[in-house]
């Protein structure tokens, strides 16, 4: 009995030397698992299909959304082909002769006609509201007259392109300043048969 | 009660009255007067017209339009005075008239109308010899207080402007001219506004009469160009278009004074130029200018049709020139400075063939002014409020119809040209635009 009380005396220093030697917490002990492994599934003909079939949605949805990003890229180029064939131009008070800015406006619109030889344009000549109406439907015609000439001249085939004049009868703005003024006096180009290619 | 004439120059009036009034009445056209039969009185002065009261139905209407008619006219002085007063025998005696009285209220002419079954008596009455110096039954056969009896009593006044002044008036006209789109008329007193065009395409400008006024012409602007519309007054049914060439300008008409054609101006890739065509479209348009890459536009013919004034920027800015009416002999008419940008622009020559009304720039805003076609000396400005645009003669030759902003909107106004005053013709919602005033609608 006393060797028995030595003994378990032994084991409890034992246990507290080891217990204050652990510095680690104290881990829970992990249950083991006992259920018996399952058997892998295999794939069979339907579950290929539809393996196949995602990835082939999946593949098609990134080439409908590369396509729509073409699409968008090749609508904004046809857009700012457009916006540069409609672009005005701007002239001087009483005066038809192109200025300098104006052609450049007129150059850009040149390789957008020469590249789309279906296009069709009415360019409409306009001017501000002072000095007579009358004289200013015929300056309005001098403007269109000259916007056309400068196209022609750098060989755009006139038959594509007609001219008109609304004099002062459609301001682009209302006003009676300078500031006005200039926006009004000024040459409109309109799309009147045709659609512009992507380039 | 406006007292204009002082009791000395009322003297001299009557004085003058005696002997203007004892002369016959003038044939229809003033130009063929050689002696002058109207009263006569000093430079800067202007008789004084008392119009009595009318009794009758409609006699309140008839002498507004006289009173209103006698004061635009501009030659007399209209004395307004009170219904009660001047009755025409309010003077206690009934048959009799107080001259003494009318002579202290500056009338040197007394206007007596009476309604009739057939129209209006009138007779004048001179303050000073106490008499009847004239007396004519017109006619009025319209509806009372319609459109057509307005001008009837308008033409009345105009008889009888011609009898106290020797100038027959103006009033019974009409001015055509161009609003919202569409082309209207209005009185010459600025009654009556109406449109008078067919509908069609998105404006309609620049109207003409015919000389007869039984036809107007006018452009049509459309998306595809502009185009001269020939017109039955009244008939919107009855028209024809001048010109059909897409994309072309096509403005700026006027007829002949015999009627038989029309000159207006063609505007293609090469220029501008005048064309003369028959109102009958019997034959093809003929064109009468060499612009060569320029502008010739906006003619008038004189009254006897032999020369026209046309604007023209051949030699630089845009000046006016004279040319016979077939464009030969065309000669400057307003010289043009080198580096001078003020247009010179919308010519009107008058029907008495001595001035050209025309408008241009003068500090940047546009003015009305005149020039003499025969010596060519220098422009009289007559505007300077405001901008103000396309002159039109009246057929007295004394006013003028032209468009201003100077209230802030177009509209037009009427200017005397011997005193500057004007007044305001039309009081258009949307604005209005390029008058121009016919000939005589009647002439008695």
């Amino acid at each position: 009995m006393k060797r028995m009380h030595r003994g378990m005396a032994l084991a409890l220093i034992a246990a507290v030397f080891v217990s204050g030697c652990r510095r680690n917490p104290e881990t829970v002990p992990t249950p083991t698992d006992t259920t018996p492994p399952t058997p892998q599934p295999t794939c069979d003909a339907a579950c290929m299909q539809r393996r196949a079939d995602s990835i082939a949605a999946a593949n098609a949805e990134r080439d409908r959304l590369a396509r729509e990003a073409a699409d968008r890229e090749k609508a904004a180029a046809t857009a700012r082909s457009r916006a540069t064939l409609e672009a005005t131009i701007y002239f001087d008070y009483d005066a038809a002769e192109i200025r300098g800015d104006a052609k450049a406006a007129l150059d850009a619109k040149l390789p957008i006609l020469r590249a789309n030889s279906g296009l069709q344009i009415r360019i409409s000549g306009h001017a501000d509201e002072r000095g007579s109406d009358q004289y200013n439907d015929a300056l309005g015609q001098q403007r269109a007259a000259a916007a056309k000439r400068y196209l022609t001249d750098n060989g755009i085939d006139g038959s594509r392109i007609s001219i008109v004049s609304f004099g002062e009868q459609r301001p682009a703005t209302t006003g009676s300043d300078e500031s006005a003024w200039s926006k009004n006096r000024r040459a409109e180009f309109e799309i009147t048969s045709g659609q512009i290619a992507p380039p | 009660m406006r007292l204009s004439v002082r009791r000395s120059g009322v003297l001299a009036l009557m004085a003058a009255l005696a002997l203007v009034l004892r002369g016959s009445e003038a044939s229809a056209q003033d130009s063929s007067l050689t002696v002058r039969i109207g009263l006569t009185y000093a430079a800067g002065t202007k008789p004084g017209v008392l119009v009595l009261p009318v009794n009758g139905a409609n006699g309140d209407s008839v002498r507004a339009i006289m009173q209103r008619d006698l004061d635009f006219s501009d030659r007399v002085n209209v004395i307004a005075t009170e219904s009660l007063v001047m009755d025409s025998t309010a003077d206690g005696s009934r048959g009799k008239f107080n001259y003494p009285l009318y002579a202290r209220l500056g009338a040197a002419a007394v206007i007596q109308a009476t309604m009739t079954a057939a129209g209006l008596h009138v007779a004048v009455h001179d303050v000073r010899t106490q008499k009847v110096e004239r007396v004519k039954d017109f006619p009025v056969a319209a509806s009372p207080l319609s459109p057509d009896w307005r001008q009837q009593v308008h033409a009345i006044s105009d008889v009888i402007e011609f009898w106290v002044t020797g100038s027959r008036g103006m009033s019974a006209s009409r001015i055509l001219y161009s609003s919202g789109g569409r082309i209207w008329q209005v009185d010459s007193d600025g009654a009556n506004a109406t449109t008078v065009s067919a509908t069609g395409g998105m404006a309609q400008l620049y109207p003409a009469w015919h000389p007869k006024a039984t036809h107007f012409a006018y452009v049509v602007m459309t998306n595809e160009g502009t185009r001269v519309r020939v017109e039955e007054l009244g008939n919107g049914s009855a028209s024809r278009t001048l010109s059909a060439r897409s994309g072309s300008v096509n403005t700026s008409p006027v007829f002949s004074p015999d009627g038989e054609t029309i000159l207006y101006a063609h505007a293609m890739e090469a220029g501008t130029d005048l064309y003369a065509v028959s109102v009958t479209g019997s034959e093809s348009p003929r064109r009468i200018t060499v612009s060569r890459g320029k502008v010739a536009i906006s003619p008038s013919y004189s009254p006897d049709g032999r020369r026209i004034v046309f604007v023209t920027d051949r030699a630089g800015g845009s000046g006016l020139y004279l040319a016979d009416a077939d464009g030969t002999n065309a000669e400057v008419l307003t010289p043009y400075n080198f580096g001078d940008r003020s247009q010179r622009t919308d010519p009107s020559w008058s029907p008495d063939g001595r001035l050209i009304a025309f408008q241009a720039e003068t500090d940047g805003k546009t003015q009305i002014y005149s020039v003499s076609p025969r010596d060519k000396g220098s422009p009289k400005q007559y505007t300077s409020e405001g901008r103000n645009e396309d002159p039109s003669w009246a057929p007295d030759s004394r006013h003028l119809v032209f468009t201003s902003n100077r209230t802030g909107a177009w509209q037009l106004w009427v200017l005397d040209t011997e005193t500057g005053r004007t007044r305001q013709l039309t009081r258009a919602p949307s604005g209005a635009k390029a008058g121009a005033w016919s000939p005589r609608l009647i002439v008695h």
